[in-house]
């Protein structure tokens, strides 16, 4: 589903990837982790091409992200396929980037009416179908600054759901709740996954991590330094760096 | 699945503990009442001064203020003002979207529009509006430039009749400045949104249009409002330049007759601060519209704050009036 062959990225003269190797199959969960500054974010954000690569090769679904190959030269993609790429993958941000004039409901039917064309009564069935199954049936008519933290990102998921995306993105999702409201948001997410969607999720919750994840990768100074089996390697991590990690996390 | 988590989910309604409600003496504020009277005072004395002024006729003013020619020039002012804000916002709308592209030759013609709109007066922009005779002669052919294919012939006031020019004369200045304002509103919505309406697959354009400029809208709404105001008061330039008859022009041509300039000024003055009045009053409801999804609760209408304010002032007298026998006042008597 993602495959990443040495990818490089640089902010200005700051390298913030220095070639990051990876594999994600369908149906998979892969829990990225690792200290603020390591370039979790930015790789994920390289994904659906909110950053440019600017070194390597990076696929979703088996078509290059960005440009697209002939022979051996590669073509910018225009703004429109970008767009209709980053449409079939979901993202969730840490701060939830709910749209606040919208409802929680306008939130969640805004993609499929705008970018997917679907009719307003389809996605409005669809969208309160979605906010129903992350718990918010009842809040259909709150704008985002009637939720709570949680509350929102819940809205933020169903909104990236009613895309009906074949791959989602959790950037730090549970990072900006309060403790209390982590778990309903890990919640949704579990039930995401054994729902068989493919996912990657950078986040701080190793439970999480352990008890959903299919891989885990510690990902620090630009690089995946280690990468494995989750409870295996939250057990008993094998370098130096990830076992400091982990041990100030737990 | 989860529940709801937006209320405490344990523990059944806890029973109030809170000690007796407390019932206060207001703070005095002396200062406030000295103030007032002065206030008072000094108004009371201006009004004098000018309701025994002769030189104000305001018998000439009651008995003209509701003159056809009068209503007729209001009217002109308003549909001007109201044609000109029209196509600066729609100009500054696009201007402000070209600035902000990525493609060198769309922004770069923005920045030279905004440049010369707003670095040369709108007075002379006016007048080279109403002297355009001069400069294309009086019959003109419309044709496709360096071309030479003539689409038509016509005279110039008719291609450009008083009131299109007085339009463009101030819709165009309108543009510049309304550029930088609505600029300044997309600018204040943050960069999370269109990354949000980019993970979704909006386009650039569609993501501007649905998501960015509706929030916008907040920064945008004050200033407009502002601008509108000043508009109003700049077509009074419009009748010394371009002579359409809009309020100011009405008034100088009636008072350049009978030489009664200072009463026929202080209609015009009279109709000017009635109908920026109203327009104050509508921008409150705009501004309420669009903060909408931005706060928890709508901050209230001019009559609701006036309401509250009526009632405030009434439960005050109440209070004092219920706490005055055991007050530190009648101990003192």
């Amino acid at each position: 589903m993602v495959k990443a062959e040495a990818v490089g990225k640089s902010f200005g003269r700051l390298q913030v990837l220095k070639g990051v190797d990876l594999e994600v199959r369908p149906r998979e969960v892969v829990v990225i982790i690792g200290p603020s500054g390591g370039g979790k974010s930015t790789f994920l954000r390289c994904i659906n091409h909110l950053e440019k690569i600017d070194a390597g090769r990076l696929w979703v679904d088996g078509e290059l992200v960005g440009y697209r190959q002939r022979g051996s030269k590669l073509y910018e993609l225009r703004e429109r396929e970008i767009a209709r790429k980053r449409s079939e993958i979901g993202m969730v941000f840490q701060h939830f980037n709910l749209f606040p004039h919208m409802t929680a409901l306008e939130n969640v039917m805004v993609g499929p009416v705008q970018v997917k064309g679907e009719s307003k009564s389809a996605a409005r069935v669809r969208g309160m179908a979605q906010l129903e199954q992350v718990g918010l049936g009842d809040k259909l008519g709150a704008y985002p600054a009637q939720l709570s933290g949680g509350q929102q990102q819940r809205v933020a998921i169903a909104r990236a759901l009613a895309m009906e995306p074949k791959l989602m993105l959790f950037d730090e999702p549970t990072s900006a709740l309060d403790p209390e409201l982590v778990g309903d948001v890990l919640g949704v997410m579990r039930q995401l996954a054994e729902s068989g969607m493919t996912m990657i999720v950078v986040t701080h919750e190793i439970g999480f991590a352990r008890e959903v994840g299919d891989a885990l990768l510690f990902m620090a100074d630009g690089i995946i330094l280690e990468s494995g089996e989750p409870r295996q390697m939250v057990a008993n991590p094998q370098h130096e760096r990830t076992r400091q990690f982990l041990s100030k996390v737990l | 699945m989860t529940t709801d988590s937006g209320t405490p989910r344990s523990g059944e309604q806890q029973e109030s503990r809170a000690g007796t409600p407390i019932k206060a003496i207001p703070a005095r504020h002396p200062g406030r009442w000295v103030a007032t009277i002065v206030v008072l005072y000094l108004v009371v004395a201006l009004i004098h001064a000018a309701a025994t002024n002769p030189n104000l006729d305001w018998g000439e003013v009651t008995r003209n203020l509701f003159d056809g020619f009068v209503l007729k020039g209001v009217l002109n002012t308003l549909w001007l003002t109201f044609l000109s804000m029209v196509v600066g916002v729609v100009l500054g709308t696009i201007l402000a979207v070209m600035r902000l592209s990525p493609v060198p030759i769309v922004s770069g013609t923005a920045w030279v529009y905004i440049w010369f709109f707003r670095g040369t007066p709108v007075f002379v922009q006016l007048l080279f509006w109403g002297s355009i005779a001069a400069l294309t002669g009086r019959h003109v052919a419309v044709q496709i430039p360096l071309a030479g294919v003539v689409l038509f012939h016509t005279t110039i006031t008719n291609l450009v009749p008083p009131l299109v020019a007085a339009v463009l004369g101030l819709g165009l200045n309108e543009g510049a400045y309304m550029a930088e304002i609505v600029r300044a509103g997309i600018l204040s919505v943050g960069e999370g949104q269109s990354e949000a309406a980019a993970s979704l697959g909006m386009t650039r354009l569609k993501t501007m249009r649905l998501i960015v400029l509706p929030q916008a809208m907040r920064v945008i709404v004050p200033p407009t409002g502002n601008e509108t105001i000043g508009m109003l008061k700049t077509t009074s330039l419009v009748g010394a330049t371009i002579a359409y008859p809009e309020l100011t022009y009405v008034v100088t041509q009636v008072y350049a007759v009978n030489f009664l300039i200072i009463p026929w000024l202080l209609i015009a003055s009279i109709w000017y601060l009635v109908m920026t009045s109203v327009l104050t009053f509508g921008q409150y409801y705009i501004e309420r519209y669009y903060a909408r999804g931005a706060a928890r609760t709508l901050p209230p209408t001019p009559l609701q704050r006036f309401r509250a304010l009526f009632g405030r002032a009434m439960t005050t007298i109440h209070a004092r009036e219920a706490t005055q026998p055991l007050g530190p006042i009648s101990k003192a008597r």
